[in-house]
């Protein structure tokens, strides 16, 4: 026993001696540097990294040949140390979570068999694309939860697998493990740059808003209570809620699902009832801004296009300044649409909100005589966005246009954004159609006029206002006049007095789709008028574009390359909005200027502009759903307005906005739907 | 000396410690996937491997016997080892940096390699006396260097062809030691 003891001891003293002497002899000078780091590191040889071992790992990062966050394992805690170490500041990279892309488990969906023979999504692949129906669908049998090797996924009581985000490293195993691509790894950054594609699951309304919001999603945090949340989902594709839950025309309406047997879901005022919150809440919801870029982008135009290509760039870390000709921003926003539809303190507010991210603004500056494209690219804006809208309007090119008394139609609004007196006699007729015509007639109503008449040379059913404007416009006593064109405007001592109109019928169908009117001979009547306001279409500028070399079509709007990406001819220079489309929604032009800020952002960061070759189109393919089934009928709640009495001679806004209970029994209708799934009863 | 010729043949070839008697994998996966490191690793372990056998001999039958304290050999063994390949890998450091910065983890991981603890404990088991131990531990080593080298070779050339995603990486490389096993196992009855 002792023998034994004091061999063994024995051989370790020798050894401890050789070893000792030999480490003085074979001395090796460790840069202290590495051993800095190396000691920072777990020191766990996990080869998460990609180096054979933390000290390979350690002595990579000291090259510079790994970045200070290579190590997976360690977490953001030993980064930061490593970069304190190095001396450099480590840029917060938002951390990428992964998330899932289905919401329907294997007894919800619709499937095509049952069959429990396969364990493993892989495995489940292989036999017809999986059990359900939808293409895309996630399988439920959880290969992702394996695959984690941090644990941060767990199968959930739904059967869909359950995301910790706290656990969630980002690696990115359960996004190559899933043989559907239902589990990505997101991101704040990455959302607000994304395309839908055809291989995600996405609704029918997602897909038509021109902004691309993710509609299901925020409905959701709706119900469930998190309004916060539900306003950031929001913010990731639209900066302007407050704006467009008051003036948005709603196309995700017009394409709810809810609307094949009941009323659509009322998402528009949804989305106003979580902006308003907000704007009475103490504070600002805050949303993740990358580290800065150093990139300067000047943005041509403060109207939605350029607050939304702005804001994104903002919070991709880049710089942006908004060159804006008129005194404040907002530009069709504040200067076209009247105050008891969109207050000027709402739309202050949400610009505020934008220019909080970090945009400059010079405001009474116009592109051509203050500035030129050559001009700002040698000061050193590194790409240019245009978002200069349509704001020439037409004459009606009838004698007597020059009469005292004829307001172009956008000119008086933009007089009324400007805070300037817009008198108005007893009896306006307003000539047009449009929601410009509809603000024009409701606004003159509200200044005194006594009997307003609105012109339209085609039938109520080809009216482009929306259809609200005009049954509002009704409620106030505005009387409509359909298939009438002025004629003849007679004017008494230079003053407008009379206004001449002709009949019209419609005839054959013209280039947009709608029955051409033709005048009939000799139906010639008089009305007497003291105002007339010409509200027939609005128009980009864009001469002073084209002395810059900026390409421009035929019908005068800038030439993009493709719309998904507004690339112009010009090299850094890309356009969206108004401009680009002619004179369109607020929401297109929100959607527009988000789109040019990730096509500036690859821009700027040397990758190629593009959007995914699978990306929805108008045109895309996709399953859905021809009739409900099993879904119980609910109405649709109504937004509280003021009564006409209360809305006379003031300026004051008409829709009110909705109380937390409506908006919870709104939200409750929503089917949450998927490509082909949507929530069933039962 | 024809009986070291043989004994060396049977080590090599026909009674190879990694193919035959499938010690020392670890480093084998780990270390064949390009030549350089291969032939790096297989000269260190020749070093340490022939080392070991002789100290370990040594201390066996000078220190152990006479004490009667036979039993402690797998412990005494292992500290003579580990020491040894520390000293090896100090060695390393110094005169070879970049070889030292390839082998990486695998040069410390040959203390735990069941190869080197193996021969020393077949030299004992076998009977071989000091001379006989001295080569027969070279020659396993240099058959272990052999085996890994011809690894190496192979692997080298994986990167080039066209493999299914579940077989990448250590699956395809076990399948070929495999293989190479039975290759190796045509040389029985050579000896």
């Amino acid at each position: 026993m002792l023998a034994g003891m004091l061999a063994i001891g024995g051989i370790g003293i020798v050894a401890a001696l050789v070893l000792g002497i030999s480490s003085k002899i074979f001395y090796v000078e460790v840069d202290p540097l590495i051993q800095e780091i190396a000691d920072t590191l777990p020191g766990a040889n996990c080869g998460a990294c990609g180096f054979a071992g933390c000290s390979s790992c350690a002595k990579a990062i000291a090259k510079g040949k790994a970045q200070p966050d290579a190590c997976l394992s360690g977490g953001p805690d030993v980064a930061l140390s490593i970069a304190t170490i190095l001396g450099v500041s480590i840029e917060v990279k938002e951390p990428d979570i992964a998330r899932l892309g289905c919401w329907y488990n294997i007894e919800e969906a619709d499937t095509k068999f049952t069959y429990d023979g396969v364990r493993d999504c892989r495995a489940a692949m292989m036999l017809f694309s999986g059990s359900k129906v939808c293409d895309i669908g996630c399988l439920t049998l959880g290969t992702c939860v394996n695959a984690c090797p941090f644990g941060a996924l767990s199968m959930g009581e739904d059967g869909l697998p359950r995301v910790n985000e706290s656990l969630c490293t980002g690696c990115g195993t359960c996004e190559q493990i899933c043989p559907k691509g239902i589990i990505r790894l997101t991101s704040e950054t990455r959302r607000i740059q994304h395309v839908y594609t055809t291989d995600e699951c996405t609704s029918p309304c997602q897909r038509a808003c021109p902004a691309g919001i993710d509609i299901p999603e925020y409905i959701h945090q709706i119900t469930v209570g998190n309004y916060t949340q539900a306003l950031k989902t929001i913010r990731e594709s639209n900066p302007m809620p407050l704006t467009c839950g008051r003036v948005c025309p709603h196309p995700c309406e017009d394409n709810c699902r809810l609307s094949l047997q009941d009323d659509a879901v009322n998402i528009n005022h949804l989305k106003r009832f979580v902006s308003d919150r907000e704007m009475h809440a103490p504070e600002r919801i805050g949303v993740y801004k990358a580290a800065p870029t150093g990139k300067r982008v000047a943005i041509i135009g403060g109207g939605p296009a350029g607050l939304s290509a702005a804001y994104y760039l903002a919070r991709l870390g880049h710089s942006p300044t908004i060159f804006e000709a008129m005194p404040k921003l907002g530009g069709m926003l504040r200067y076209g649409i009247p105050e008891y539809r969109l207050p000027k303190a709402t739309l202050d507010w949400e610009i505020e909100g934008i220019l909080n991210m970090g945009v400059e603004v010079k405001t009474n500056t116009a592109m051509g005589k203050d500035f030129t494209i050559e001009g700002l690219k040698e000061e050193g804006f590194d790409a240019i966005f245009l978002g200069t809208g349509a704001w020439d309007s037409r004459g009606l090119g009838v004698e007597g246009e020059d009469l005292e008394g004829v307001l172009p139609g956008t000119h008086f609004l933009i007089d009324r954004g400007l805070e300037k007196d817009t008198p108005v006699g007893e009896k306006v007729a307003v000539i047009g159609g449009g929601n410009t015509a509809i603000d024009a007639a409701r606004t003159c109503w509200r200044l005194g006029a006594k009997e307003v008449t609105v012109l339209y040379r085609r039938s109520r059913k080809e009216m482009p206002a929306n259809d609200i404007e005009i049954e509002e416009a009704g409620k106030e006593g505005v009387l409509f006049h359909y298939l009438a064109a002025p004629t003849r405007l007679i004017g008494k001592n230079g003053k407008l007095a009379q206004l001449e109109y002709i009949e019209m019928e419609l005839g054959e169908p013209d280039e947009s789709g709608r029955r051409r009117p033709v005048p009939k001979e000799g139906s010639e009547k008089i009305i007497d008028v003291d105002n007339i306001i010409a509200a027939i279409g609005q128009f980009p500028v864009t001469d002073f574009l084209e002395k810059d070399g900026v390409s421009v079509t035929r019908r005068n709007t800038i030439e993009v390359v493709d719309e998904q990406t507004g690339r112009t001819n010009l090299e850094g220079v890309f356009a969206g909005g108004d401009a680009v489309t002619g004179a369109s929604i607020a929401v297109a032009a929100l959607g527009a200027g988000r789109r040019a800020a990730r096509s500036i952002n690859q821009y700027l960061g040397g990758e190629e502009v593009a959007v995914p070759d699978n990306a929805v189109t108008a045109h895309s393919d996709l399953p859905t759903v021809e009739e409900l089934v099993s879904v119980a009928h609910s109405d649709r709640v109504k937004m509280p307005e003021l009564s006409v009495d209360e809305r006379a001679m003031n300026f004051n806004e008409v829709e009110r906005g909705l109380s937390e209970e409506m908006a919870q029994g709104e939200s409750d209708r929503c089917l949450r739907c998927g490509l082909i799934c949507y929530r069933k009863e039962g | 000396m024809a009986d070291f010729i043989l004994l060396m043949i049977s080590a090599i070839l026909v009674n190879n410690i990694l193919l035959a008697r499938f010690l020392g994998n670890c480093p084998f996966v780990g270390v064949s996937r390009s030549m350089d490191t291969a032939t790096g690793m297989g000269l260190a372990v020749i070093f340490v491997l022939t080392l070991a056998g002789m100290i370990t001999w040594m201390v066996h039958t000078y220190l152990l016997i006479p004490l009667n304290i036979e039993y402690l050999r797998t412990i005494a063994f292992i500290l003579v080892i580990a020491a040894l390949v520390q000293f090896v890998e100090m060695v390393v450091r110094k005169t070879a940096p970049d070889l030292y910065e390839a082998l990486g983890i695998y040069l410390p991981l040959i203390t735990t390699n069941c190869a080197v603890l193996g021969v020393a404990i077949i030299n004992i088991e076998d009977g071989y006396d000091l001379i006989t131990s001295i080569f027969f531990s070279f020659a396993s080593a240099a058959g272990f260097a052999l085996a890994l080298v011809l690894m190496a070779g192979i692997r080298e050339r994986f990167a080039l062809v066209d493999i299914p995603k579940p077989f990448e990486g250590t699956a395809i490389g076990l399948v070929t030691a495999g293989l190479i096993a039975l290759a190796f196992s045509g040389f029985a009855g050579l000896v």
